[in-house]
């Protein structure tokens, strides 16, 4: 199995301006949208390269997402372009009827996710949107880990026909994945192999994850690491296979643990095989103003919380 | 191209639809939709270019957004007697199993809906869209939609207002259905909006008025004066004054028919008023 490393850290916005720049190349039926926030969410390229199929909106979210509806009809793929927090709460009435439930060919992409947006505080943070948008009928739900994953899923989203939310973030984090690994919607990645414990993590938590198997391992357990990067369709094959043999899991995602992948997980397992579980998420909270680290530490969403969570879930074994 | 006297006839068949459809489901909004028919009438049968048949896409023709969704019971009859489904599911309509939902949507594969609305003030958003995608395809036709005027006070519409004249979208012509009527009175006691006139033009569009927007010919006058307006670098509004519960005395000129069925001897009534002229579904 391999090893993960990193040489550099990049952000995962800065993977889908990459991918959308590329699919601006490939595909003409890719237009792209944006809330006033082109320079947060990387579309600079994209727009330079193919300025008549960019539509600044302005800051009209909800108008935002009726366009890009509108857009569908007669062939384009949009992908629209804002905070996550103003990509889900904002607006979630307007995604409901005219994407979701009209089942519109839209891709929803929200950067600065989760809490480590860090100094705007909890106005700008969103820990909730993982539970809005996986409650929709119909959506697919994606939350890659690093900039080559990102970069990969942004491609993969524009061949799949129906609404997609994707959501990434806007700290510099490690890129570990190899580059043109190639994106599957909805299949697990098992990066580590291990018996003892599974941790199953999405986003910035998939290094975090990586770094406590590690550390675990100096100490004896042995930790397998699985990638969920797609939240819905969940891989429910992978998780049971995984459980099945360590016995015990535990999820780690920047988000709620009310909504988030790790009660997605618990329905799995609920049906199919009961099993100790332990959620890294935060605690039913809104953030606060801060670093990315520090905020990560104070709300338990980084390696050392997910090593502590791996030793309360395997005594309870 | 249908005479006058056909295109009443249509109406008057479509009132009946109307009026039987909420009647058999106790339920359903008469109301808006009776102040409509002539609108949907019109627009079907004269006004827009359409192909036979559906496809979503809707490449090379003309585009109908209905925003207000609740008088689907008008867009439903105008849809099936002019060819996207059978009139007989006009039976269906908001039963168990049916593609005639309560508020239209694509849900159900229903031919000639493109969007679901009923949550309001979406489908400018949507039409917006739509003529956008046009232009990129260098498809000459129209986007054409319809709102309620107490709609209007959703915020969303007036995003798109904004974005529709900076855009210049010129090949949508938007109609507001000024009735002057909402669910818990007259637009003037629930929340006036002024003159949507001057609201419309100080926005940068173009504005066209219909005064009676339940005459079939006013409506293709003014329509066709619209679709003259197109293609000048600005989005095109019409206000189209209709009457509520139009064509039914007792329905008329309130909003207590906003959405509320007929009892039986109403709904004689109110079909002794609309003789059938094309028959029955």
């Amino acid at each position: 199995m391999k090893t993960y490393t990193y040489t550099e850290k990049k952000d995962t916005r800065s993977g889908f301006g990459a991918g959308l720049a590329e699919l601006g190349r490939t595909n003409p039926n890719v237009v792209a949208l944006c809330a006033d926030l082109i320079g947060s969410l990387k579309m600079n390229t994209f727009i330079d390269e193919n300025p008549d199929r960019f539509f600044q909106v302005g800051i009209a979210e909800a108008n935002m997402m009726g366009i890009a509806a509108g857009l569908t009809i007669g062939g384009k793929i949009p992908f629209t372009g804002t905070f996550a927090n103003f990509s889900t709460g904002r607006v979630y009435d307007q995604i409901r009827q005219s994407i979701a439930y009209s089942g519109k060919n839209v891709k929803i992409c929200a950067s600065h996710a989760g809490i480590t947006l860090g100094e705007d505080g909890a106005t700008h943070q969103i820990l909730e949107d993982i539970g809005l948008m996986k409650m929709l009928p119909g959506m697919v739900v994606i939350n890659p880990c690093d900039y080559n994953q990102t970069k990969a899923a942004t491609l993969a989203i524009a061949e799949y026909d129906g609404p997609v939310y994707l959501r990434f973030g806007r700290p510099a984090v490690p890129v570990f994945m190899p580059e043109n690994e190639p994106f599957k919607i909805g299949k697990a990645i098992h990066l580590q192999e291990g018996t003892d414990v599974t941790i199953v993590a999405t986003g910035h938590l998939v290094w975090e994850a990586l770094e406590a198997a590690k550390s675990l391992s100096s100490e004896g357990i042995s930790a397998e690491v699985v990638n969920i990067h797609t939240i819905k369709p969940l891989d429910e094959e992978a998780i049971l296979k995984s459980v099945a043999k360590t016995g015990c899991i535990v999820t780690a995602e920047e988000h709620n643990f009310l909504g988030g992948l790790g009660e997605s997980i618990s329905r799995v397992l609920a049906l199919h095989n009961p099993s100790p579980q332990e959620f890294v998420a935060t605690d039913d909270t809104f953030g606060e103003s801060g670093t990315p680290s520090q905020l990560m530490e104070k709300y338990g969403l980084n390696s050392a919380a997910i090593i502590d969570k791996v030793k309360l879930v395997m005594s309870r074994k | 191209m249908a005479s006058t006297q056909q295109l009443n006839d249509l109406t008057t068949q479509v009132r009946r639809d109307i009026l039987r459809m909420v009647h058999k489901v106790n339920s359903g909004h008469p109301g808006g939709s009776l102040g409509c028919a002539e609108f949907f009438v019109a627009l079907y049968s004269d006004i827009m270019q359409r192909h036979e048949g559906f496809d979503m896409d809707g490449q090379g023709e003309d585009l109908f957004f209905l925003s207000n969704g609740h008088i689907s019971p008008v867009y439903y009859s105008v849809l099936a007697r002019t060819g996207y489904f059978e009139v007989n599911e006009l039976n269906t309509f908001r039963l168990i199993n049916s593609r005639l939902q309560g508020h239209p949507t694509t849900h159900e594969g229903l031919p000639g809906i493109r969007i679901a609305s009923g949550s309001l003030g979406q489908g400018m958003s949507v039409a917006i869209g739509a003529a956008q995608a046009k232009k990129l395809n260098n498809d000459a036709h129209l986007i054409y939609s319809l709102h309620g005027d107490g709609e209007l006070q959703e915020g969303q519409n007036w995003e798109a207002i904004m974005y529709a004249s900076a855009k210049k979208i010129d090949n949508l012509i938007a109609t507001i259905d000024l009735n002057g009527q909402q669910i818990d009175g007259s637009t003037d006691t629930v929340l006036p909006m002024g003159s949507l006139k001057e609201k419309f033009q100080s926005f940068g569009w173009t504005v066209i008025e219909i005064s009676n927007g339940n005459d079939i010919d006013a409506i293709k006058m003014g329509m066709a004066e619209a679709k003259n307006e197109t293609g000048k670098g600005k989005p095109v509004g019409v206000l189209l004054k209709t009457v509520m519960g139009h064509g039914v005395d007792f329905m008329m000129h309130t909003h207590a028919w906003h959405g509320k069925a007929p009892n039986d001897e109403q709904l004689a009534k109110g079909l002794k008023q609309n003789p059938e002229t094309l028959g029955d579904y």
